[in-house]
């Protein structure tokens, strides 16, 4: 046992010690936070560019009712002054030009004209500022020509909007607030999480044993320890990196975490979170403001709320149950391709029908997560292959107790069963050279006594 | 005395018979070759002592008891196919292989400061293995092997990637190890260095045992009634006076002539010195002994031709 236990400390430190973990390690955390900061970060900034336009403004509707609006600065010019700007669009100060038609009111169109490419934004802005106020107008002339003046509050009080509040009655008759957005998202997450780990360590754990069998340092090795030892070293100490890494990770998020609140105070937050909602409402100004961030609020603390309503002891027991299921069940079948093969073409052919399920199950996580009673999702989360990522998919929307049981059962033996035959292709294996390994001849090692 | 011992040992991969009723008597302090031609068995007979695998019939005893688990810290292995961790720096890795030995880290680093001294590669202990010549690869190997004073090493091909000058410091350490009280199985088709080493030999071929003994004495056994003579006379004359006798090699060297000659009738030593003494004056006269690659050969031959 203390072999082996000196063979997890090297697998985990060399591995521990790599400048490629170190650094996926270190930038990862940074990845994601750019994944997730930089559009808040774009949003909150905004188009701050000063851009001068000018209008021809053939209906004569706008005259006087544009000007310095934001960033952009509208300036009305005369017909013969357009055309030559037009003409010599090139050289002049403005930045486009705009040409609103007579007919505006029928149409619905006019036309910018620029050298540059003007951004989609601007577009949408310039689109937004004239279609407001030539809907304004309009409602005016109804309201005129019905003569009731409040109609527009009237109508605005029409507007309906139903949410529905799914309740989940539980088998001791308590009633909780469910959610099936938030139950997706954990599932969906917890399930690529896993099939992420299991992939990314098993894989390690296969070229590990590989470069071992390359090296002709395993005859050395075996010497000393067994197999058995050897392998088992290896697949525990890899484990072992795989929740350093996740340790690590968890940590740089909650320092994050304090920090990113140290910056910003809540009224901060606040003003973050209007700001965007602003820039927002700029174009769809039909909610009045202050519902909306009531509304968003509201929601915020329902999901919370939602979130502790999940069975988390279960979800986390279930993560970890099935993640070390799953790990073992994997990197004991990689690690006896590794032993296996003596080069990393014929490991490619072999790898592939083992992982072959496991990237199935990533492909049916979706349609799992939407129908987590369906038959897909009952067949998958009982097959050990894809179950670990399966059944994880499932726990959210809470599976009936004898699925669950009956599913780590089947995990528990075929993971045990894969073990002992990977043990004993391992042994053989990797004193195997220059043998160009099938099936077959698999078949024919378990059969080896010893 | 006898320090190891190997009781009819048969072991068969699926329809492979790799060994068969194998019985080998290894004395304390010396040195056994452990012989045979490519696939003979020898590669599994050893992995079978170093319990990398386990024998489908027969015992093992080390030191008068039955092999167990725990005796792999008493024995050195240098198999054939050797390496090392490319990545790891060498200090790093053969305190590793001498802790997996059951040494403590601090006699690790004890016992391999000393070896690495001696062998002159102490500056080296930072550097990573790719960053070595094989040579000096080849010397951690080594180093790694006897770094825990093993009481039975086990050589196959030990000289395999040495110049002839560091193959000649294995040489001597190996030597040095038998002096020690080391018990030394070697194995290798190089059968100078089976004459020039080994006490005892075993050949192994097609699974089966099929000579055992001291060396010299199956150098002895393996005579064939070849005879080397020195001469001065008419070498024409000796020719025609030896009709009666097969005559390998006959040579002249300035003053004397040199004769191989083998015996085809039953004729004795007298006959043949009778024959010669009317046309020669014999200047030395002795049987030869057959080098241990004729052995090897006439060995392996003639059980095949069985």
């Amino acid at each position: 046992m203390n072999k082996s236990f000196l063979i997890l400390k090297r697998e985990y430190l060399t591995r521990v010690k790599k400048k490629s973990f170190i650094i996926t390690t270190l930038l990862v955390p940074f990845f994601m936070a750019g994944i997730i900061m930089i559009p808040v970060w774009l949003a909150m900034r905004g188009d701050k560019e000063e851009r001068d336009i000018a209008v021809y403004d053939e209906s004569g509707l706008f005259l006087g009712e544009l000007g310095q609006e934001g960033y952009t600065k509208y300036t009305f010019i005369p017909e013969d002054l357009y055309r030559e700007l037009k003409n010599n669009i090139r050289n002049n100060s403005y930045y486009a030009l705009l040409y609103v038609p007579a007919n505006i009111y029928t149409t619905n169109t006019a036309t910018l004209t620029s050298d540059k490419q003007v951004p989609f934004e601007l577009i949408e802005e310039i689109e937004s500022r004239l279609s407001r106020f030539i809907e304004n107008d309009k409602r005016q002339k109804v309201i005129e020509e019905t003569r009731v003046p409040d109609l527009e509050e009237r109508l605005a009080a029409t507007r309906t909007r139903v949410q529905l509040n799914s309740v989940k009655v539980t088998d001791t008759g308590e009633e909780k607030k469910s959610n099936s957005f938030v139950a997706f998202g954990a599932s969906y997450i917890m399930g690529f999480i896993i099939y992420f780990f299991v992939f990314m360590y098993g894989s390690m754990v296969m070229r590990s044993v590989m470069e071992e069998k390359k090296n002709r340092i395993v005859e050395v090795i075996v010497s000393s320890v067994k197999p058995v030892q050897l392998m088992f070293g290896k697949i525990v100490g890899t484990a072992l990196v795989g929740l350093t890494q996740v340790a690590i990770w968890v940590i740089i998020g909650l320092v994050a975490v304090t920090i990113l609140q140290g910056f910003f105070s809540p009224e901060q937050a606040q003003q973050m979170g209007q700001s965007i909602m602003e820039s927002q409402q700029q174009i769809n100004p039909a909610a009045s403001q202050a519902a909306a961030q009531e509304g968003s609020q509201n929601q915020l603390l329902e999901i919370i709320e939602m979130i502790g309503n999940l069975n988390l002891p279960l979800i986390l027991f279930t993560f970890v149950f099935y993640f070390l299921g799953g790990y073992l069940l994997y990197s004991s079948l990689l690690g006896a391709v590794g032993a296996a093969v003596d080069n990393d073409e014929d490991s490619q052919q072999m790898v592939f029908p083992i992982t072959f399920p496991l990237i199935l199950s990533i492909i049916i996580l979706f349609p799992i997560a939407r129908n987590p009673e369906g038959s897909i999702a009952f067949w998958a989360s009982m097959v050990p292959l894809t179950s670990p990522v399966a059944m994880l998919a499932r726990i959210p929307y809470d599976v009936p107790p004898w699925e669950l049981l009956l599913s780590m059962a089947l995990l528990v033996i075929t993971t045990g069963g894969a073990i002992w035959a990977a043990a004993k292709i391992y042994r053989i294996g990797i004193l195997m050279y220059g043998k160009k390994v099938n099936l077959k001849e698999l078949i024919k090692w378990l059969r080896y006594k010893n | 005395m006898e320090f190891f011992s190997a009781h009819h040992i048969d072991k068969t991969f699926s329809s492979l018979q790799a060994l068969t009723d194998v019985t080998l008597s290894v004395e304390k302090g010396s040195i056994f070759g452990l012989l045979g031609p490519n696939g003979a068995g020898k590669t599994t007979l050893i992995r079978i002592i170093n319990q990398i695998t386990a024998p489908d019939k027969g015992e093992l005893f080390l030191e008068g008891h039955k092999l167990k688990a725990s005796d792999v810290e008493k024995i050195g292995y240098l198999p054939e196919e050797r390496g090392l961790y490319k990545k790891m720096k060498i200090g790093e890795q053969a305190i590793y292989l001498s802790r997996l030995k059951g040494l403590s880290h601090s006699e690790a680093v004890q016992n391999l400061t000393y070896w690495f001294r001696k062998f002159e590669i102490l500056p080296w202990w930072d550097k990573k293995v790719e960053e070595l010549s094989k040579g000096m690869q080849q010397k951690v190997q080594f180093i790694t092997t006897v770094v825990h004073k093993p009481s039975l090493l086990i050589f196959d091909e030990p000289f395999s990637g040495f110049d002839p000058i560091n193959a000649n410091l294995i040489k001597q350490e190996v030597l040095k190890l038998r002096e020690d009280g080391a018990t030394i199985i070697f194995s290798t088709h190089n059968m100078g260095s089976v004459e020039e080493l080994c006490d005892h030999i075993a050949l192994i071929n097609k699974s089966k045992k099929i000579v055992d003994g001291p060396t010299e004495k199956i150098r002895e056994a393996y005579k064939s009634n070849i005879f080397k003579i020195t001469y001065q006379g008419d070498m024409d004359k000796v020719t025609g006076a030896l009709k009666e006798y097969r005559i390998l090699k006959h040579s002249e060297d300035r003053e004397v002539k040199h004769l191989t000659v083998q015996f085809t009738n039953g004729s004795t030593n007298n006959e043949l010195i009778q024959a010669l003494i009317p046309v020669a004056r014999i200047i030395s006269f002795e049987e030869a002994i057959p080098s241990m690659n004729d052995v090897f050969i006439k060995a392996v031959e003639s059980s095949n031709n069985n």
